[in-house]
């Protein structure tokens, strides 16, 4: 029981998320309307993704600080679910960005195409898939694990100027770029009032705890297969 | 009479282009109750997920627990 609450916890600010975030009031927006709604779902992908990756960041210093194969199982399989959140968040993002950008706004595919956060993100994105492709292509254990730390810690470097800087400095659709006429997407109080915050920072804990949760089991596996394949 | 007429339209207009300006909502999902059924259906996938993952922990402890033993 005492290592399970935080699962629990998980379960609860999930179901608090679903029940108040269908059902709670929202601010009456244009353009938005209801799908103002998906601040608990998308956003909170991205910030679990973020979490993650930190997370996996301090492993593969850790591990660059003290060889030890379990400081890089931690790192790379806190990668693989942040990279799984960052997945789900843009698909769940091009959904959104379909009714809110396309059909409300009739944006040209043109100006969907160079919209800084989506290429910003992709770009995110593809820097950590080619952390797996890199770890794929070792066959000696200590060297795969020592250069994926390396290039771990450059990939979460390059998040900043990809997802959090660029997109900040030029226009853009998405909030929290110059054009949009607000700050720091999400946590802005311009954009975001009270109603929102209340669900909100629940999910985003919720929705982190599930990826810990799902990277725990994936370590766990991992451990075991290690431990056997040494035996 | 006309000029009176005239002034209850286009307090009517008014009405009508202020009706307007407010963002459209799902008012009527959540005044007919089907919202509850969105929920309920939401709901129920992510407890699956959870008594999923539930599983697979369990399954894995009971593989430490073996592979210690």
């Amino acid at each position: 029981m005492r290592k399970y609450w935080w699962k629990i916890l998980s379960i609860i600010l999930l179901t608090y998320t679903f029940l108040g975030g269908f059902l709670f009031d929202v601010p009456r927006l244009f353009i938005l309307n209801e799908t103002i709604r998906n601040l608990y779902f998308h956003v909170c992908m991205w910030f679990g993704m973020m979490i993650l990756f930190i997370v996996s960041f301090i492993y593969s210093l850790k591990y660059l600080n003290k060889p030890s194969i379990k400081n890089d199982i931690y790192a790379s399989n806190f990668a693989a679910t942040g990279c799984f959140l960052g997945v789900l968040g843009y698909l769940t993002g091009v959904i959104w960005a379909n009714y809110t950008w396309v059909t409300d706004q009739q944006q040209s595919l043109a100006a969907i195409l160079k919209e800084p956060k989506l290429i910003g993100a992709a770009i995110a994105l593809l820097i950590y898939g080619a952390y797996f492709v890199l770890r794929g292509s070792f066959s000696d254990n200590d060297k795969k694990a020592r250069v994926s730390a390396v290039y771990n810690i450059f990939a979460f470097a390059m998040l900043f100027p990809s997802i959090w800087i660029i997109p900040r400095m030029v226009g853009s659709l998405h909030p929290g770029a110059p054009g949009s006429e607000s700050g720091n997407p999400a946590l802005n109080y311009n954009d975001i009032d009270s109603r929102l915050r209340l669900v909100f920072y629940p999910a985003i804990i919720g929705w982190t705890l599930v990826g810990v949760w799902i990277s725990s089991l994936r370590i766990r596996l991992q451990l075991l297969r290690e431990k056997i394949l040494n035996n | 009479m006309k000029k009176s007429g005239f002034f209850l339209s286009a307090m009517f207009l008014c009405i009508i282009a202020k009706a307007q300006d407010k963002p459209e909502m799902a008012d009527v999902m959540r005044s007919n109750g089907k919202i509850y059924v969105v929920v309920a259906v939401c709901l129920l996938i992510l407890f699956g997920l959870f008594i999923y993952l539930f599983i697979l922990d369990r399954k894995i402890s009971n593989l430490e627990k073996n592979n210690n033993q």
